[in-house]
């Protein structure tokens, strides 16, 4: 199991557009990828790939979240995935 | 041959063949099962592949589209096949429940839950909705709820058009816009003046027309019928030589002895005022600035309105051009500044009001405006909207004063404005009237419900009292403030001529009524214009004093209108 934490960037925090592209990317990839607030258990983790899920973990602009995947290229997945999660995609 | 009446809101005479917009996909039963003849397997196998059509078509408009409404079709596309709403209800398939029943479901469960996080994600709950009721109509093969794709253009019928159907509206493949609901000031009946397209709102029995029926509309009598003839065709032709004379606007509005009165340009950006003044308008006497602040989750930048207002500005040299502060809540929410929330929003925290709970926006738009007004050659107004006070005229005045701004004014469109019309010109250097919401103010009726357009017209006796209300409190202030017309009642060509005799001095519209309004005033003497708006005071019904008025209007049957 990898875990990597990142800090969210986007201005309007994780949803709309930065959810989109987030979502977009995680779907791409051949492994699962859960996310969660840095405060919620593990058990809360849930899916990655779906926008509705980012949308309802409510993460907003400066919250630390974790994410965790499994298999081959797990740690290059999540090192992609934490540069778009600290990138400010609204501003683009 | 059958006809069906309803009220003409755009004018234009055209025959076509009827296309219906899909009735909204309905509730699959509660409790519905799997059929006995399919299996879980194949349920699953067929709810997933019909969240991959509707995802697919989804990502085709969103290919197609720009700006902010792509990015919305992009989200929406990636919500059809999102593992949250799907896997919910794949699980409820496996209990035995049909497929729509299932979808059906776990879209409502996913978007309550976006409803009670609130804000942006309470506004998302709908596009939800929406992707399930594409599912649904997937999965039991009907049309998809939305406009209907056709390569032949078609006479569009509908219940009644939302906003979100307008925006996805092609003008190159509708030739008109029939509803059995709405009323004149719908958002059907906007869209289709600024469309140019002909327009029959309250039609009832319209619902029953059959796809590929032909029929003849004439949007300035309100009519539909079916089966047309020869006499149809010939009315059809008449009107196309009339539209030609129509197309251009000679770019001085005056009635026929000279009294002059400024036609101007409703606009919404640099877009529509460019071609506002291709059009020949006068100047523009309502420039609404939410263009630079909707589909936004943060206000924007003073730079960044500083470019929009100027690109507006640049397309009027010497002109004046009547800009109108950030105009949100009621139908036009925005998540930094109203609460969607509020029981009653088109009586909330509104327009002017949301300086009082969120106090900066007006000021920062203020300075906004008059950097962008201080090295533009276009001479530039403005105005706040939902003032109800005169001290709240004093307080945007004061603010006005404060951003360098020298010519302020107000919309009156609240009743207690019209009323006390002398006090508050003291305060400001003009007024407008917004003749929409003062309709629906004055007549305490909703403008999207079609059950009320008869009362919701400005051609309500007590609509037109209280504009001739307002005049008289100018000349009772006595230094000849302006009051101008900015509704939709001064794109009326009819009630155009009833708000010059009212002594109403600029009337400003969407671009393409102004070569009507301007023929129609262009017939009458100033004498005339003010008997035929006593004519119309004294009505006993809007439906009275608007064919008092046309009766004495000879050049209407000329052009069609």
């Amino acid at each position: 199991m990898s875990e990597r934490k990142a800090t969210i960037a986007s201005r309007v925090g994780l949803h709309a557009r930065p959810a989109s592209i987030f979502a977009a990317a995680v779907g791409e990839l051949p492994i699962e990828v859960t996310i969660a607030l840095e405060t919620s258990p593990v058990e809360d983790a849930m899916d990655a790939s779906s926008i509705l899920s980012l949308m309802s973990l409510g993460a907003a602009n400066g919250d630390v979240v974790v994410l965790r995947a499994e298999g081959d290229g797990a740690v290059e997945a999540l090192e992609a995935l934490v540069k778009i999660l600290e990138t400010d995609l609204d501003a683009e | 041959m059958q006809n069906y009446s309803g009220v003409g809101v755009s004018p234009g005479r055209i025959i076509g063949s009827v296309r219906q917009m899909p009735k909204p996909v309905s509730e699959p039963p509660l409790g519905e099962r799997l059929a006995s003849s399919a299996t879980v397997d194949e349920a699953t196998a067929g709810l997933r592949a019909a969240s991959k059509v509707v995802q697919a078509e989804l990502q085709g408009r969103a290919a197609a589209a720009t700006g902010a409404s792509k990015a919305v079709l992009e989200a929406t596309a990636l919500m059809a096949a999102d593992p949250m709403l799907i896997k919910a209800a794949i699980k409820l398939i496996a209990t035995g429940t049909s497929a729509e029943r299932a979808i059906w479901e776990s879209g409502a469960s996913v978007a309550e839950m976006l409803h009670n996080l609130g804000g942006y994600m309470a506004d998302r709950a709908t596009d939800v909705l929406d992707v399930r009721a594409r599912i649904v109509a997937e999965l039991r093969g009907v049309p998809a709820p939305g406009i209907p794709q056709s390569t032949e253009p078609f006479i569009l019928v509908a219940e009644d058009l939302a906003p979100a159907d307008t925006a996805t509206l092609d003008p190159a493949k509708v030739l008109a816009l029939v509803t059995s609901g709405g009323g004149p000031q719908s958002h059907t009946a906007i869209i289709a003046r600024a469309l140019g397209l002909p327009a029959v709102v309250a039609a009832p029995g319209v619902d029953e027309l059959v796809d590929g029926t032909e029929v003849y509309v004439d949007g300035a009598a309100g009519t539909v019928s079916v089966d047309p003839g020869t006499d149809e065709q010939a009315q059809v032709a008449a009107w196309l030589l009339a539209a030609e004379t129509l197309a251009v606007f000679g770019g001085t509005g005056s009635t026929a002895d000279g009294h002059l009165v400024p036609l101007l340009a409703n606009v919404g950006g640099a877009v529509d005022a460019v071609k506002a003044a291709e059009l020949g308008a006068q100047g523009v006497g309502l420039l609404r600035t939410e263009f630079c602040f909707l589909e936004r989750d943060t206000e924007p930048t003073i730079d960044e309105q500083v470019v929009a207002y100027r690109g507006v500005f640049d397309a009027f040299p010497g002109k004046k051009v009547v800009v109108r502060t950030l105009d949100a809540g009621a139908d036009k929410p925005l998540p930094f500044l109203t609460d969607s929330t509020e029981p009653n929003p088109s009586l909330g925290v509104r327009g002017f009001r949301t300086d009082l709970t969120t106090p900066g926006v007006l000021k920062r738009q203020l300075t906004a405006i008059a950097t962008a007004a201080a090295d533009s050659p276009a001479e530039v107004w403005v105005m706040a909207p939902m003032i109800a006070t005169v001290d709240e005229a004093a307080d945007f005045a004061a603010m006005c004063r404060v951003a360098g701004l020298k010519i302020p004014g107000v919309m009156v469109e609240v009743p207690s404005a019209a009323l006390l019309a002398d006090r508050i010109l003291g305060e400001v250097d003009f007024v407008s009237l917004g003749t929409n919401d003062l309709t629906q103010y004055t007549m305490a009726a909703d403008r999207q419900l079609g059950t009320l357009a008869a009362l919701n017209s400005p051609w309500q006796p007590a609509v037109l009292h209280l504009i001739k209300l307002t005049v008289a409190g100018s000349i009772a202030q006595g230094k000849n403030k302006p009051v101008g017309v900015c509704g939709e009642a001064a794109a009326d060509p009819v009630l155009a001529v009833v708000l010059v005799g009212l002594g109403v001095a600029s009337l400003s519209m969407t671009a393409r009524s102004l070569s009507a309004v301007g023929a129609v005033l262009k017939s009458v003497t100033l004498d005339e214009a003010k008997r035929l708006a006593e004519l119309a005071l004294s009505a006993r019904n809007a439906g009275e004093a608007r064919t008092r008025v046309r009766a004495e209007l000879p050049i209407l049957e000329q052009l069609g209108l």
